[in-house]
């Protein structure tokens, strides 16, 4: 297999792809070669070269152009492919390939004369998407081995202990073993001591899916709590349960700090609202005693999939340099960010500054919710800052809460108008890299992490982000049959590391939600246009900034170790003063 | 715009409360009355004073403040607290001539009176009996004040209202300025020797003129004969390869630069928490509409038209425009920064703008109306213009700079500080001509006045340190020899002909001559330039491209990146002043603290080893010292983003929660109601 240097794009062909698959043979079969391939180039113009087509990836070299040019995408990434228009005279037949990571390719090949070899159009349609074929997905083949195995990262049980739980006010029940309670949630469940597993069940049937409120995190000193839950059934005529304001007042006593507690619904009031139509709506005051109703006016995922929608149009491939600025916000793209972030804000404020517990809910509590949650607790605890925290909170809040992966990425799934589709985790790990923007200081990893697991977000070439919930990846067997992502990162992560962190402990951060401190996120949006490319990467520059960092404290150690030798050998001859010296520094950096 | 305690705030803002009303504040504080006196200047006098004068504390949400005493002296508005200066914050970066409730007058750009809840610009000649009841002032650093006038005695606010108005507002005459009466007490570093010191590194044909002061008609007629020099160079040896560039035909003038800016200011010049929401919601429209950074691209643009020219094409450039002393100065010395890597040090920097503005006769008397005319057309922010597009430069390419963004910061505050010869004057032939006039020993020769490259008049050694950008990437030495030979081309080429062109006095002459060299060079340019007017965005971008794919050399050309979504906003003198965002604990604080850690560890060391040296300890370096242990390490997880300008800490470590988000996001369209779950129904349980 062929690695083509200085392809586009550097994050793609950076993957893990070049450095694994080649060891892995049997596993990439050839579906499709042709040698006179042109890509049609928003950028350069057309391109002539050969095209390969694996079951795992689409390769395009170009072999008339200096300096070398490819492209390396996942066969995951695509989203749609069509013919454009029908043959020419020529012969010559156009496809477009309509990419999740913010790109759309376009060919013009020969159409082949051997009428038994299949054209590059079906090939793509059946390995793009497998699961509309029956076929499993490419993850299931995929059989490289990784010094570390990344399924045993999050450990639940592990994580509350951490969290200094089970506690005198929260217990960890175990109704929820055989996903019965509630199929989207995981197996462990944190619950307040004086709920009894029966209690809980009645408490589901009251909640949207039966996504009972449990716990996500406690303050380790105030004993705040930020609970979990999805709307509560109420409907038109105001529906009540005894054993969910229970439940309620219960996480409200927990915390001895507080006689309040806030419920944030990520909702708009008036989508709120209208879900009593449809039996959901939200806690009404008279029931919740003591708890405040905070409405956070956060989108649903079909506004966020149209606003990540004109923001391709407004980023791909051309930008309209002297509208670029009313075009951005005509995509609300960065208001949307702004609106979740200050949700997370106020809520980790109320924890940390009001020393009160919340409840945080949506609608279902798999899409919204799990953005604020984890935003949150990435404010309040600097451990979910850390490479493997976060992993852990991605596995915690995000997966084994069921957010819909399946269904809002399509893995493998041709139909890409379905209207489940959304860019949700995507806009949360935006959300990420703009406080990492706010705190450069702050966070173990760096921007080539969040860029990595994005694009493995789609590749499909890791099992992390298949499947919809926990019961759902255990029947499929998803962690014994793939490798997860993390075993990946985990085995370099030297890759991902930030030079500049500070592991500032027990500091909570609360970033600056003002739109003007927002920024649209260029090097993952724009990578594929080369004028935004950074001029080195950033993961490349945050590594020579790593290797400066150890130069300079080899430096430091050196120095250290001669003044060491030179007191030893001539403090006895030189006790007096010394005088200064002045020595400039900055030739060092 | 206006709503701090207005009752008749609309009721879909969200008005603010005052927790605590003045009066309550005021009976509280009414026992000490100490008089209390700013520390003046040399030359410095008070005018006028009022006392109690209130002071509201921008970065509350209530009407509260700080009571103190206001004064105004012949060179700044100060406010001086009744209140014990609170346990000293050590500020590592403090101005020794100005404070925080220091205003110098040149520095005040609007001030606004509140009459009967309802705000009005103040104008000079206002008003001669009504004073307002509150008084707000925007600074051209943009900060703004705001004080109450309503508690002190009727007579005292009406005298310091309209001392304050007149001495800030007032056309006056140049030798009212502060900097004359500063004067007195002259400064061993004068401009001049400056600018030799500069000059003497790159010896261009300029510093002749720089240095040569004592005639002007002299200076002109060099000027004269050598432009003829230059043309006729150009005429007959290589006429083949030059290229004459009319700006004023290709860029914004400067009424379009000066409305542009005043639009853009306005959004950063905020007064209270509502206003900043609520300006938050259409911000980038709002920006875009300003057209400001469209102006900053249009800039950097024509500079890399002019570097291909120069690097690519091998072509001559003139560029004129009609005075040759506004965009002439932008394009030009921004080719040069880009061309030059010794323009990237803080001293070539220097150096640039001495030789290419100053010298360059940028008119920053008339451009930055220093003397409160009346007369609009004059006034434009070009320099500040230059500056915003060296910020883009160095926000792209960082480890190309020797200085930082606030050494950039603290520059464009300096030029409305009166204190300074530099950027007093139109022209070197207008300061000497002043400078004869104004002194008082006729015999002694001209007055010296500090010249802002003298930054110890501002700051301390330690302050200093702030100025240099810690990624910057030195040469390394023994590159030197390499560097010789190449002689920057443009040099000679670029800042003549356009630059010190005018002198003020023989104004029709110079332009008759410039007028008539245009024309003789249009006719025999020949079309070697093969840039079309059309489209020299595109080939310019093609020019960038081939750069890009070269290996990057932070000591070679430099290229900005002109795309929209790579030109941003000057964050740290736009919204140093805005406790709204600040990011405690955040901000680029955070990584240069780190940097600067470990550099101070490695100075540390090699001085102890260098203490233990006797024989190399005997003969001192005299290179300069930078100490890099500015902060504790520990305390730069407290500081804010917008350090070291504003200081935050004395403010809770609360966040900022936004209000008035439901305005902000109206999504009008069906998506916004349709369900969640789009296949499945809820289930009705």
């Amino acid at each position: 297999w062929v690695r083509v240097s200085g392809t586009e794009p550097p994050a793609a062909s950076r993957g893990p792809q070049h450095k694994w698959l080649p060891t892995a043979p049997g596993v990439c079969s050839l579906l499709f070669v042709s040698k006179d391939v042109t890509y049609i180039c928003p950028f350069i113009g057309p391109v002539r070269g050969s095209l390969s087509v694996t079951n795992y990836r689409l390769f395009f070299r170009c072999t008339d152009r200096e300096p070398v040019f490819g492209l390396d995408l996942p066969l995951g990434v695509l989203s749609r492919v069509e013919k454009i228009g029908a043959a020419t005279s020529r012969g010559d037949v156009s496809y477009g390939l309509a990419c999740k990571d913010m790109r759309n390719l376009r060919f013009v090949h020969k159409e082949p004369e051997d009428s038994l070899k299949k054209s590059v159009f079906e090939v793509l349609m059946k390995f793009a998407f497998p699961v509309s074929n029956n076929m499993s997905l490419f993850a299931f083949e995929y059989k490289q081995v990784f010094p570390e195995n990344g399924w045993k990262v999050y450990d639940p049980l592990a994580e509350y202990k951490r969290q200094g739980l089970p506690n005198e006010s929260w217990r960890i029940s175990k109704v929820n073993d055989h996903y019965e309670l509630c199929d989207s949630y995981p197996a462990a469940l944190v619950v307040p001591v004086t709920i009894t597993d029966e209690e809980l069940r009645r408490v589901s049937s009251f909640r949207a899916k039966g996504r009972i409120p449990v716990l996500s995190w406690i303050h380790p000193e105030s004993q705040a709590a930020v609970v979990r839950a999805s709307q509560p059934m109420v409907g038109q005529n105001g529906r009540r349960c005894k054993e969910d304001e229970k439940l309620l007042q219960a996480i409200m006593d927990a915390n001895a700090q507080s006689h309040k507690m806030f419920i944030f619904d990520a909702r708009p009031s008036v989508n709120a609202a209208a879900n009593k139509m449809k039996g959901g709506g939200y806690e009404s005051e008279d029931a919740y005693q003591n708890a405040e109703l905070v409405f956070l006016d956060i989108h649903n995922i079909h506004v966020m999939r149209e606003s990540l929608r004109k923001l391709k149009e407004v980023v791909y491939p051309n930008i309209e340099d002297s509208h670029w600025l009313s075009n951005l916000e005509s995509t609300h793209w960065l208001e949307h960010i702004k609106l979740i972030l200050a949700g997370a804000l106020r809520i980790a404020d109320k924890v940390e500054s009001g020393k009160t517990s919340v409840v945080v809910h949506c609608s279902d509590g798999w899409d919204r919710t799990p953005q604020l949650t984890s935003l949150a607790l990435i404010m309040l605890d600097s451990h979910y800052r850390t490479i493997r925290g976060f992993q852990i909170l991605l596995e915690k809040e995000w997966l084994s809460f069921g957010h819909r992966f399946q269904q809002r990425v399509g893995h493998g799934d041709k139909n890409h108008t379905d209207a489940d589709r959304s860019p949700i985790f995507l806009q949360f790990i935006d959300c990420v890299w703009q406080m990492t923007r706010q705190f450069p200081a702050a966070f173990e990893f760096n921007e080539y992490f969040l860029i990595t697991i994005l694009d493995h977000l789609y590749s499909c070439l890791f099992g992390t982000f298949l499947c919809n919930s926990e019961q759902q990846r255990l029947k499929e067997e998803v962690p014994k049959h793939t490798v997860s992502l993390w075993s990946f990162v985990n085995s370099q992560l030297e890759e991902f590391v930030n030079p500049l962190y500070v592991g500032y402990p027990s500091h909570v951060l609360f970033p600056t939600v003002g739109i003007r401190h927002l920024q649209l996120w260029v090097t993952y949006y724009i990578r594929w246009n080369p004028r935004m490319r950074p001029q080195e990467p950033v993961h490349q520059r945050y590594k020579e900034l790593l290797a400066k960092r150890a130069e300079l404290q080899k430096r430091v150690e050196e120095l250290q170790r001669e003044a060491a030798n030179r007191t030893a050998s001539s403090s006895s001859e030189r006790a007096g003063s010394p005088t200064r010296s002045i020595t400039p520094v900055q030739t060092f950096v | 715009m206006l709503s701090l305690g207005s009752g008749g705030a609309k009721s879909t803002k969200p008005s603010f409360v005052s927790y605590v009303t003045p009066e309550e504040i005021k009976s509280e504080k009414d026992p000490p009355k100490q008089e209390k006196h700013p520390d003046l200047l040399p030359g410095e006098v008070e005018f006028c004073s009022a006392n109690p004068i209130l002071k509201y504390t921008q970065d509350d949400l209530s009407q509260r403040g700080v009571f103190g005493t206001l004064f105004c002296t012949n060179f700044r508005v100060t406010f001086i607290s009744d209140e014990k200066p609170q346990e000293k914050t050590d500020k590592t970066f403090k101005n020794k001539l100005y404070g925080e409730n220091d205003i110098p007058l040149m520095c005040v750009d609007h001030i606004y009176g509140v009459y009967d809840e309802k705000r009005k610009l103040i104008t000079g000649g206002l008003v001669k009996n009504k004073y307002p009841s509150k008084m707000i002032i925007h600074c051209k650093d943009l900060r703004v004040f705001q004080f109450s006038l309503t508690f002190s005695k009727e007579e005292d606010a009406k005298k310091i209202f309209q001392g304050i108005a007149h001495h800030c507002l007032e056309e006056k005459s140049l030798k009212c300025v502060f900097a004359f009466s500063y004067m007195g007490t002259p400064s061993p570093g004068t401009d001049l020797s400056f600018c030799r010191g500069f000059h003497c590194k790159n010896k261009p044909k300029l510093s002749i003129v720089l240095t040569v002061n004592s005639t002007f008609t002299l200076t002109s007629i060099f000027f004269f004969s050598f432009f003829f020099r230059m043309i006729n160079a150009v005429a007959h040896n290589h006429l083949y390869s030059v290229k004459t560039e009319d700006l004023s035909e290709s860029l914004p003038n400067i009424q379009d630069i000066q409305q542009s800016y005043n639009k853009f200011k306005q959004f950063f010049l905020i007064e209270n928490s509502t206003d900043f929401w609520l300006s938050d919601v259409k911000w980038f429209s709002s920006l875009e509409s300003s057209g400001w950074l469209d102006i900053i691209r249009q800039c950097l643009q024509k500079a890399v038209e002019v570097v291909e020219c120069l690097e690519k094409d091998n072509t001559n450039v003139l560029i004129t425009e009609e005075e040759g002393t506004d965009l002439c100065c932008v394009i030009s010395s921004l080719a040069q920064i880009m061309l030059d890597p010794y323009y990237r040090t803080l001293m070539g920097f220097q150096s640039l703008v001495q030789k290419e503005w100053v010298a360059g006769c940028h008119a920053f008397l008339d451009r930055c109306n220093h003397l409160h005319q009346k007369d609009k057309e004059y006034h434009s922010p070009v320099f500040l213009l230059f500056l915003e597009c060296v910020w883009q430069l160095v926000h792209q390419h960082s480890p190309a700079f020797q200085f930082s963004e606030t050494y950039l910061t603290v520059l464009s505050d300096s030029v409305h500080v009166p204190v300074f010869s530099t950027f007093l004057f139109n022209s070197s032939h207008h300061r000497e001509s002043v400078m004869k006039a104004e002194s008082p020993l006729a015999q002694s020769g001209p007055l010296s006045c500090p010249t802002v490259w003298d930054w110890s008049v501002q700051f301390d050694s330690k302050a200093q340190n702030f100025f240099f950008n810690p990624l910057y990437l030195e040469k390394v030495k023994h590159d030197r020899a390499v560097r010789k030979p190449h002689k920057p081309k443009h040099q000679r080429n670029l800042s003549l002909p356009s630059t010190a062109f005018k002198t003020p006095p023989k104004k029709g002459f110079f332009k008759d001559e410039t007028d008539s060299l245009k024309k003789m060079l249009r006719v025999k340019r020949l079309s070697r330039w093969r840039g079309s007017p059309d489209a020299p965005a595109a080939t310019t971008r093609e020019f960038f491209e081939s750069w890009q794919h070269r290996p990057l050399d932070y000591h070679g050309l430099l290229l900005p990146c002109l795309d929209g979504p790579a030109v941003h906003i000057w964050m740290q003198r736009y919204l140093r002043w805005i406790p709204e965002v600040y990011i405690l604990g955040g901000g680029s604080v955070a990584v240069m603290t780190k940097l600067m850690e470990l550099l101070s560890q490695v100075q540390d060391l090699k001085r102890v080893l260098e203490q233990r040296d006797s024989s190399q300890a005997a003969k001192l370096d005299h290179r300069p010292y930078f100490q890099h242990r500015l902060l504790s390490f520990d305390s730069s997880g407290r500081l804010s983003s917008s350090f070291p300008f504003a200081y935050t800490c004395y403010r809770s470590f609360k966040p900022i929660i936004p209000t008035g988000l439901m305005q902000s996001l109206m999504v009008t369209d069906s998506l916004a109601s349709q369900e969640d779950e789009a296949s499945s129904v809820v289930s009705f349980v």
